[in-house]
């Protein structure tokens, strides 16, 4: 089978009988479909993992046991992790990429528009069967969503089976995921757009998609270890056996590094897209902004065992980790500079994916900020594993990442339904939710300081008070995303006519195909103009 | 109605004063030296932070404020300036540079740990922590104190508190003041990290594997911390508490300790040659149970399967040998979560919670099992 | 429409090569566990000692310092054996060859294989704590009740850094029986 005769028969497959129904989902191999799945499933997944969280925090609501045991605990923090990681944030993130890219770089579809198909459909089955193990004898995985060894292996209840086949799937959907990206960017970019006249949208989920093949195929091999360890005697990180525990650390910290950068490169692209579009000026330092994602990329690959600063390292161990880590500020706080020149000077209005990626800008730059000062090694002994961190994150993947899927969802929805979203309620989400979220996290950074561990079902007294103000705010939050649901189905359903650019200061050739956007765009390359 | 007085409760004691007199905010000075520098580096990175915070959401806030359309705003024509993005490229790697100095200088100091003048292995094991005092034959386990009816409420009503809630033990950790003492750490099982934030020591227990801190304590005291790294279904409930006594004082402490366990080996010796009445066995064994194997097994015997299995009809409290059931008391058993508590127990202790395994929950099987049955199994 | 789109690019190479850097890091990841001892050899990251029997090498002895190495056993959960050093602390010169004895007792009644794992703290000293002779190069098989003294015969390098005058070398004892009888 050649390429050809590939792509002869997905052209069959359009043109002719247009299935419908389950079936039109099921066998999709349409980029705009696929994105689609991808934005419903991650959407179901915040949900299912946002109620985990909000046993979580009832749980914590006042000191005692109230609700769960410490074990069924342990299995809530692990599966939240796992399915905001793996089933939210990142999902969510490839749905952009499906829709958006062929789009921007006037490119029919993506280039393997069956292995998409496939790529989204092993998905649900990865976390039907993590989720599944709730149900089993054993339990849900209870190691945390890190599972160290030997906490994972000799010492697991029995759930680590389903965990590492759930992870494998996961990793391969990914794997084939960035595969297409990569693919659809280098071959199909309509002629004329070069490299650097790609969007920063697009630069990023690029740079994104290769951090992805580099460390997801790591992350395979250490649950693989996980799972030789666990089941057929081998001794990776058994001590017993001439392995090392913290050897597990530094391999899954290998990929957990690049991986949190994965889910906020692509984040970065959407609100360098945003941020100029309601500033109506182009975007401050297109190039240095290139350079900057490419460098934090690259910078991830060195700074991994700034997550293992209490293993007992020698001391250039740290220094060397905590000088490269600092480094990373540099990039950053590049970007974060490029984004306020942007908006400097120039002629701002505030539609509520500006307000989200405002949000986003401030919000994240504090998640920056307890970043650098985790960097710091001899602090990072007290705040380490306590509150601080975990408020670190959540700053980051919450207010960085979420509000950057919110904001990308608002600024393309009316390209994506034809419909304006109901501005009332839209405004209704935002406010509800960066309100409830700062109520939520940021007194999380207190616990942390004042010795709260992360990860406990129960916590000494002097930590009350502001886990009740926590808790109260991540109901809030929870809640407030009933809101989006209702703006999102409201605006499929129907609303005022969106213009086929309904932003006047938006860039980008989405913005020439017609709204709601056909079912096949750009069968035909468009042309680039130079500037 | 009540639903409604509780709601008043709640929204009472969200914004009474004294509920937040208690709530600690920052970060503890803590009682050594390094702890100080830590805090004073926490405090300098967090102003430099907010330094920057001011500027560049200033700077934000700015034009949100003056550059908006509705005001009529003309956007400007400018999107590059090679002259400011080096500008601050270079003022983030000076201000850098700055946070790097002390932190480099604090993290050596910290990782000096030479000439220490007592030295204490700390092992964790799933939930306790053990302490062994190296060059003197003191050892003991450091185990939670807070009754279990103080945390498990399911039934909702709210216990009466401890003062150190969760955040005491029946044997703390002794040191002594204004010396140095390194503290040598490892794991029976899993890993676990040992924290003390008012000396600002965090450091993993790895199994296999040993890893130093060190503290010098200025002040007498008692310091409270707890596990940091998550070790399964009682992680929370694993809390450090250190005593720093003074000199004199801690010399008392360690005769003491030494008169102890030369009485407990005298008591040991005597129980072998004593039996005790059933009564007395099964009181002995239920408080011992409570305190040891309740956290796994239950109050009720009925365990948390599949990991922790009942006892409650288990063949090896019922039918099964006795020499077995000692053995696995006393042993542990190997590929399980169940450990060995011939190191944590007396003879008199395992003794009685065999026998109150044995005859509790229905399991009636009349068994009586003393001291010297104990001896015998394991083989000393 | 479809005959206007351009001569189909060639998708097959690049995902092959996209595959190669898939299969290359999978490859990557396990390559990490043998890249880890070594890194862990040259810089003593985890503390572990040379599992192997080294040759006395060293030229001279240093007698102008004095190190003092402290020994400490430890039973990992249920191996009821009884294990412990026969002193607990020693000073040796750098270069000076030294004779230890550890005693182990199987205190089950049926036979257990035992493996000691060795483990040096502060790590940087590991690389230059010398074993020669040494009873965690193998398994210990003992019967039920057998007990033995078991011997360490070692010598701390010249090199050892100025600043380190005390080290640690810690002994974790597992019971491998089942580990042996699974294989």
């Amino acid at each position: 089978m050649t390429t050809d005769t590939l792509e002869n028969t997905e052209h069959h497959d359009e043109h002719h009988d247009q299935p419908t129904g389950i079936k039109r989902w099921l066998f999709t191999t349409n980029h705009k479909d696929i994105g689609t799945l991808y934005l419903w499933f991650s959407f179901i997944m915040l949900l299912i993992g946002g109620a985990l969280a909000m046993v979580i925090r009832a749980e914590l609501f006042q000191p005692g046991l109230q609700i769960v045991e410490p074990d069924f605990f342990n299995q809530l923090t692990t599966t939240h992790g796992l399915i905001m990681v793996f089933g939210a944030i990142m999902p969510a993130f490839t749905g952009f990429a499906n829709w958006m890219i062929p789009m921007m770089i006037g490119a029919p579809d993506m280039a393997l528009p069956r292995m998409n198909n496939w790529s989204f459909w092993i998905l649900p089955f990865a976390f039907g069967i993590l989720l599944s193990s709730f149900f089993m004898e054993s339990g849900a995985p209870n190691f945390g969503w890190t599972f160290y060894a030997p906490l994972s292996t000799t010492y697991s209840n029995g759930s680590t089976a389903f965990f590492v086949f759930a992870v494998h799937i996961m990793g391969i959907s990914s794997i084939m995921g960035a595969i297409n990206v990569i693919v659809t960017i280098m071959n199909m970019r309509a002629p004329g757009m070069t490299y650097m006249k790609m969007p920063l949208f697009v630069w990023t989920f690029f740079i994104t998609a290769y951090l992805l093949i580099a460390v997801m195929p790591v992350l395979a091999g250490v649950v693989t270890m996980l799972l030789t360890d666990t089941y057929f005697g081998t001794s990776f990180f058994d001590a017993a056996g001439g392995g090392d525990p913290v050897m597990f650390q530094h391999i899954f910290w290998f990929f957990g590094h690049p991986e949190v950068y994965i889910m906020i490169l692509p984040a970065f692209g959407i609100v360098s897209t945003i941020i100029p579009a309601f500033a109506r000026k182009k975007l401050f330092g297109y190039s240095s902004m290139v350079y900057a994602t490419a460098s934090i990329a690259l910078l991830s690959f060195i700074v991994w065992a700034h997550h293992m600063f209490t293993t007992g390292m020698p001391l250039f161990g740290e220094l060397f980790f905590m000088y490269c880590t600092m480094l990373i500020a540099v990039p950053t706080g590049v970007k974060v500079f490029n984004w306020v020149a942007t908006m400097w000077k120039g002629s701002l209005s505030f539609e509520i994916p500006m307000l989200f990626s405002i949000a986003f800008v401030i919000l994240f730059t504090i998640g920056g900020f307890s970043g650098l000062m985790l960097a710091l090694t001899p602090v990072d002994f007290q705040y380490h594993d306590t509150y601080f961190v975990v408020a670190h994150f959540h700053y980051v993947l919450v207010t960085g990442s979420l509000f950057s899927i919110f904001a990308g969802t608002y600024y393309w929805l009316p390209k994506w339904t034809g419909h304006m979203y109901n501005q009332s309620l839209a405004h209704w989400h935002f406010w509800c939710s960066v309100i409830s979220v700062n109520l939520l996290f940021f007194p999380m950074h207190f616990l942390g300081l004042a010795g709260m561990p992360r990860r406990i079902p129960d916590y000494a007294l002097q930590f009350a008070d502001f886990n009740k103000w926590v808790s109260i705010g991540g109901f809030a939050f929870g809640l407030s995303q009933l809101i989006f649901l209702a703006v999102v189905i409201k605006c499929i359903k129907g609303g005022e006519k969106a213009a086929d650019k309904p932003w006047d200061g938006a860039q980008g050739l989405e913005w020439t195909v017609a709204s709601p956007a056909p079912y096949h765009t750009f069968s035909t390359p468009p042309a680039i103009k130079d500037e | 109605m009540k639903r409604r007085n509780r709601i008043g409760l709640l929204l009472v004691s969200l914004f009474s004063s004294a509920a937040w007199s208690d709530s600690q905010l920052n970060l503890t000075k803590g009682v050594t030296a390094i702890s100080n520098e830590v805090y004073d580096l926490h405090m300098l990175v967090l102003y430099i932070c907010t330094a920057i915070g001011i500027v560049v959401f200033g700077a934000m806030f700015w034009s949100i404020i003056f550059h908006r359309k509705s005001k009529g705003a003309k956007p400007a024509d400018f999107h590059e300036s090679t002259k400011i993005e080096i500008l601050w490229t270079a003022i983030p790697v000076v201000i850098l540079i700055a946070m790097a100095v002390p932190a480099t200088s604090t993290l050596i100091a910290m990782e000096d740990n030479s000439d220490s003048d007592i030295t204490i292995l700390v092992t964790g094991s799933q939930w306790k922590w053990h302490y062994k005092y190296f060059d003197q034959d003191i050892e003991y386990y450091s185990v939670l104190s807070t009754p279990r009816e103080q945390y498990e409420n399911h039934n909702g009503e709210p216990a009466e508190r401890s003062e150190h809630y969760l955040l005491e033990v029946d044997k703390p950790l002794v040191i002594p003041v204004n010396k140095k003492v390194r503290f040598l750490l490892t794991s029976d099982d899993v890993i676990h990290s040992w924290w003390v934030p008012a000396f600002a020591v965090k450091q993993d227990a790895n199994p296999g594997f040993i890893n130093e801190a060190w503290a010098i304590v200025d002040e007498p005291g008692v310091y409270r911390g707890q596990c940091a790294e998550l070790c399964g279904k009682d992680h929370g409930f694993m809390p450090v508490v250190v005593e720093v006594k003074s000199e004199a004082d801690y010399q008392q402490w360690l005769n003491d300790q030494k008169q102890l366990i030369a009485d407990a080996a005298n008591a040991e010796a005597a129980s072998l040659s004593s039996s005790m009445s059933k009564e007395d066995l099964m009181q002995l064994g239920e408080s011992t149970y409570l305190a040891h194997c309740a956290a796994c097994h239950q109050p009720t015997g009925l365990g948390i399967p599949p990991a922790f299995p009942a006892l409650k009809g288990s063949p090896i409290a019922t039918t099964g040998s006795i020499e077995e059931h000692i053995n696995i008391v006393f042993n542990g058993k190997a590929g399980t979560g169940m450990q060995g508590y011939g190191k944590q127990l007396s003879l008199k202790e395992i003794a009685a919670v065999v026998t109150f395994e044995r005859n509790a929950w229905g399991n009636d099987t009349g068994d009586l099992v003393q001291s010297a049955d104990v001896k015998a199994v394991s083989g000393e | 429409m479809t005959s206007e789109t351009p001569a189909p690019v060639n998708h097959k190479a690049t995902v092959k090569k996209l595959m190669l850097v898939v299969v290359s890091m999978f490859g990557f990841g396990f390559a990490l566990v043998p890249l880890y001892d070594v890194f862990c050899d040259i810089t003593g990251l985890n503390g572990k000692t040379n599992d192997e029997a080294v040759e006395y090498t060293a030229d001279g002895i240093d007698t102008s310092r004095t190190v003092t190495v402290q020994f400490i056993t430890h039973n990992a959960k249920q191996i009821p054996w009884k294990f412990k050093p026969l002193v607990q602390h020693i000073k040796v010169h750098p270069g000076e060859q030294k004779v230890v004895k550890f005693y182990a007792k199987n205190q089950a009644s049926e036979p257990i294989v035992g493996q000691a794992v060795p483990s040096v703290s502060p790590g940087i000293a590991a690389g230059y704590f010398q074993k020669i002779e040494c009873f965690c190069f193998e398994r210990q098989p003992l019967q039920a009740n057998e007990e033995v003294e078991m011997a360490l015969q070692f010598y701390v390098d010249v090199e050892l850094p100025k600043d380190i005058s005390t080290l640690t070398l810690s002994y974790t004892l597992y019971d491998i029986s089942e580990k042996i009888a699974s294989l």
